[in-house]
């Protein structure tokens, strides 16, 4: 029984941990699928971008881990914008089929860069001390590092939450997601909005890959292996909302991690399944509002 | 004078906001009947609820002497109710007969057939152009649609419409959009519209109204508040207040 | 070639452009004996791009799991040869298009109740099912190491395979010659002109009266059929199958090869995979990372400046042409009248 409870916690915990970084990396998506209604499967390759940028920061420049987080953050938003002004933006009314191929290709781009610069194996994270180690909590240990990311992550979502509901930004951007031509129409810049979103949004991907390189490996294939769980969380969440992908993250996350450890045979499977039955009972996702 | 389309008690809220308020509602065959008020009184509401794109909160819709406010659109469109959309809704990719010809084949049950040729299908190209000659559309069958001026593809919305062959027609401001010079066309054909169709059409162009409709109903905030034959509705000094604001009234 | 698009007016009849495709396909295997399993490679992604057609350029359902049915019918192939020992080739195809079709009918009636994303995403989902299930169930499939000793018995008893590919390659265009006439056929008839309504205007296909949900749920299922037909070629070429059939690289790689050929036309579908096969085999090989690159730039420029892929910019071409001609010839009387 004693075990039993241990390896819950445990899985608990490293699940929560998984979903955090899911949900860091997966909230722009949702944001700028409800907003911008562009279906963009190379969101993944922010995340990447943003684990390269990290570990290159700190083991070519040498950058303390704080400021390599931010310069992670700070190049993908800053690379997302130019991507979204010299291509994203031709293609908004383009339509879906047109969006896919074109963030097919990017992601094909992206990964044979990656494999050019780096090679293809993994980027090893090398983690300052002062985030390793031991956590001791109600007498358990639990790994500093991803008490970190569960800390960091609770405090980043409260203010992206904060923001989005308390500053004008945010209501714009509320507005936006719901009626786009009413928005315009009362004067809210949508191109602008667009931007600064996606920028947002991209940022945080790359900060969440560059935070998650421990638990999701940095290497080139990382745009198409995780593709499909970054979509599942959004789908399953809920377009165009902040609270549908944070439940779903965290509910995969615990559950990926709850299989891999007790039915490891099963492989994702049983999460895929999952996915298209609830996806059935509710095709806009948990949160979303049907089409 | 039989009832081909009717309302009983129609109500619908969005959450408080109360958006039709107990319409009762009766079109005859053969009826010209136009729907008016002002912006935001639901009319488009009503509408949507006819051809059950919307559920309402509470009442009924009768189609024919048959209780059909669950069924689907896809249903009444089979029982005979034919619907125009306010922004035109075409194949914009496709030309002006194919256009048409897609509902004649739907309606007449070929829509599905995959193993002999479209354009074998004579009777579907026959009736597709003669629908085409009775609008005047004939000399543009083979345009596409997204090189038709903005008044002609008004007709061609309506030409879809016709082809499903509806005992119910609801146009939804056919007008709309379209220059004034050119809006006698429009009335052109609606006037030679088959005369056992029942037409509600819902318009603000009152030039237009006017000289189609034989009985005119006012919704005002989801109400109906006047219902009457033109000469009724124009002498009321009701329908001045509303439009006009009470000063003039 | 003009594009045919869902009408009751275009011409069904075969062009003489139509039959160029299969006097090239006979005169490779006579010009080039050596390229015969590139060929045959090229004439099952021909076949499976014209499924892929049917789906995402003709009814407008955008689909990256289409390796899935593909896959399916490759598995079924190698399984019947491998674990059954049931090798004789007519048979297999029927089991896999049958096999894939009903998986094209089960998980079509499922997520075509879906639209765009969520559609996306679960096609997505359900390759990825049949990626781990096929990784997994190695007693079944060899797992990673996938299926070989896979032989294939002769063709109605008489024609046998052999190592130079000959009997393949014919097998490959004669089954590709029925696969286009009746996609074809779909094409020109009122069912394809419906799912070029579909595709043009879903609401309004809807409003009037078309069963659009019954119609999409069957192109999906001939779709899958035909993409599994496709996969129980390419295992009797190859004599073996592993888990890149079923991998997302595949449905994106199939994807690319349709928007370079030109979608929603039937001949893009052929020009296509001709094209990419063609340079992957001459330039991958040497330059794998740069090919991978390329093909990204090049669905980026594709999107953005040549959306109907090659057919598109050749019809471009010959309508500039035509034109320039036509202004042509109403000057030339001008002139003459001058010199007289």
């Amino acid at each position: 029984m004693k075990d039993l409870i241990a390896s819950l916690v445990s899985v608990g915990f490293h699940g929560t941990a998984y979903g955090m970084i899911l949900y860091v990396i997966s909230v722009g998506l949702s944001v700028t699928m409800g907003l911008m209604g562009f279906a963009n499967l190379a969101h993944g390759v922010f995340a990447m971008a943003g684990g390269y940028i990290l570990t290159t920061a700190m083991d070519r420049w040498g950058l303390p881990f704080p400021v390599s987080l931010a310069v992670s953050f700070a190049l993908v938003a800053a690379a997302s914008v130019v991507l979204e002004r010299t291509l994203y933006s031709k293609l908004y009314t383009a339509g879906e089929l047109a969006q896919v191929l074109f963030t097919i290709g990017l992601i094909f781009v992206a990964t044979a860069i990656a494999r050019l610069i780096y090679g293809t194996l993994q980027q090893p994270v090398h983690l300052p001390d002062y985030v390793r180690g031991q956590y001791s909590l109600l007498g358990r240990d639990f790994p500093s590092y991803r008490v970190f990311i569960i800390v960091f992550g609770a405090v980043m979502v409260a203010g992206l939450w904060f923001g989005v509901e308390r500053t004008r930004f945010g209501a714009m951007v509320r507005a936006a997601v719901d009626n786009r031509a009413m928005a315009q129409s009362i004067g809210i810049d949508t191109q602008r909005l667009f931007m600064l979103t996606f920028a947002l949004g991209s940022g945080l991907a790359g900060l969440g890959g560059a935070l998650g390189a421990e638990i999701i490996a940095i290497e080139p294939s990382y745009p198409f292996e995780h593709l499909v769980y970054f979509l599942i969380v959004v789908a399953v969440g809920g377009l165009g909302t902040l609270r549908g992908p944070f439940i779903a993250a965290l509910v995969i996350g615990i559950a990926d991690t709850a299989i891999k450890y007790w039915v490891p045979q099963f492989g994702a499977f049983l999460i895929y399944v999952a996915t298209i039955v609830l996806l059935l009972w509710r095709p806009s996702g948990l949160f979303g509002r049907p089409a | 004078m039989t009832v081909v389309l009717e309302t009983r008690a129609l109500c619908k809220n969005f959450g408080a906001l109360p958006v039709a308020q107990s319409i009762d509602f009766q079109l005859t065959a053969g009826a010209r009947h136009a729907l008016i008020g002002p912006n935001g009184a639901g009319k488009t509401t009503f509408v949507n609820m006819l051809t059950g794109r919307l559920q309402p909160s509470s009442g009924a819709v009768i189609l024919g002497g048959d209780d059909v406010t669950r069924l689907s659109q896809r249903e009444r469109v089979k029982r005979g109710l034919g619907r125009t959309f306010q922004i035109n809704s075409l194949f914009r990719g496709l030309s002006t007969v194919d256009n048409v010809a897609l509902a004649v084949a739907e309606r007449r049950g070929l829509g599905g057939r995959m193993l002999k040729p479209a354009r074998a299908h004579t009777d579907v190209r026959d009736e597709s152009m003669a629908l085409l000659r009775t609008l005047g559309l004939q000399d543009d069958a083979a345009t596409l649609i997204s090189s038709l001026p903005y008044g002609k593809q008004r007709l061609v919305e309506i030409a879809i419409t016709l082809a499903m062959k509806p005992k119910v027609l609801l146009l939804d401001e056919p007008a709309a959009g379209v220059p004034s010079m050119e809006t006698h066309r429009i009335l052109d054909v609606l006037e030679s519209l088959p005369a056992e169709i029942g037409i509600l059409i819902i318009e603000h162009d009152m030039d237009l109204v006017f000289r189609f409709a034989r009985r005119i109903t006012i919704l005002v905030n989801g109400a109906t508040l006047l219902e009457g034959t033109p000469e009724e509705i124009a002498r009321d000094p009701r329908v001045r207040e509303v439009y006009l604001g009470e000063r003039h009234a | 070639m003009k594009r045919h698009n869902g009408s009751y007016s275009a011409d069904p009849r075969i062009g003489w452009l139509e039959l160029l495709p299969w006097v090239l396909g006979v005169a490779a295997f006579f010009l080039l004996p050596d390229y015969l399993s590139l060929g045959a490679r090229i004439l099952v992604y021909v076949l499976y791009a014209l499924s892929l057609d049917l789906v995402v350029g003709y009814a407008g359902i955008v689909t990256l799991g289409h390796s899935a049915f593909f896959g399916l019918g490759a598995y079924v192939a190698g399984i019947l040869a491998a674990r059954l020992g049931v090798t004789d080739p007519l048979l297999e195809l029927i089991v896999s298009f049958i096999a894939s079709a009903l998986l094209g009918l089960a998980t079509g009636a499922v997520i075509l109740r879906t639209r765009a994303l969520t559609l996306l995403m679960l096609t997505l989902a359900i390759a990825s099912i049949l990626s781990e299930i096929a990784n997994k169930a190695t007693w079944l499939t060899g797992g990673a190491d996938g299926l070989s000793g896979i032989t294939v018995s002769p063709i109605f008893g008489i024609f046998r395979f052999d190592l130079f590919g000959k009997t393949a390659y014919w097998m490959c265009l004669a089954a590709l010659l029925v696969g286009w006439w009746f996609v074809r056929r779909v094409i020109y008839s009122p069912f394809g002109a419906s799912l070029v309504g579909i595709r043009e205007n879903y609401a309004r296909m809807s409003a009037i009266g078309s069963p659009v949900y019954g119609r999409m749920l069957s192109v999906y299922t001939l779709s899958a059929g035909i993409a599994g037909a496709a996969g129980a070629l390419m295992t009797q070429t190859n004599q073996f199958v592993g888990l890149n059939v079923l991998s997302f690289e595949s449905s994106g790689e199939l994807l690319v090869m349709l928007i370079l050929g030109g979608v929603g036309r039937i001949y893009g579908a052929f020009v296509g995979p001709i094209v990419y096969i063609i340079a992957q085999d001459q330039l991958a090989k040497q330059f794998p990372e740069y090919w991978s690159l390329g093909i990204g730039l090049l669905l980026v420029i594709i999107v953005l400046f040549a959306r109907d892929g090659i057919l598109g910019i050749l019809d471009r071409i010959v309508a500039a042409v035509r034109r320039r001609s036509t202004a042509r010839t109403a000057i030339e009387p001008k002139r003459s009248d001058a010199t007289l």
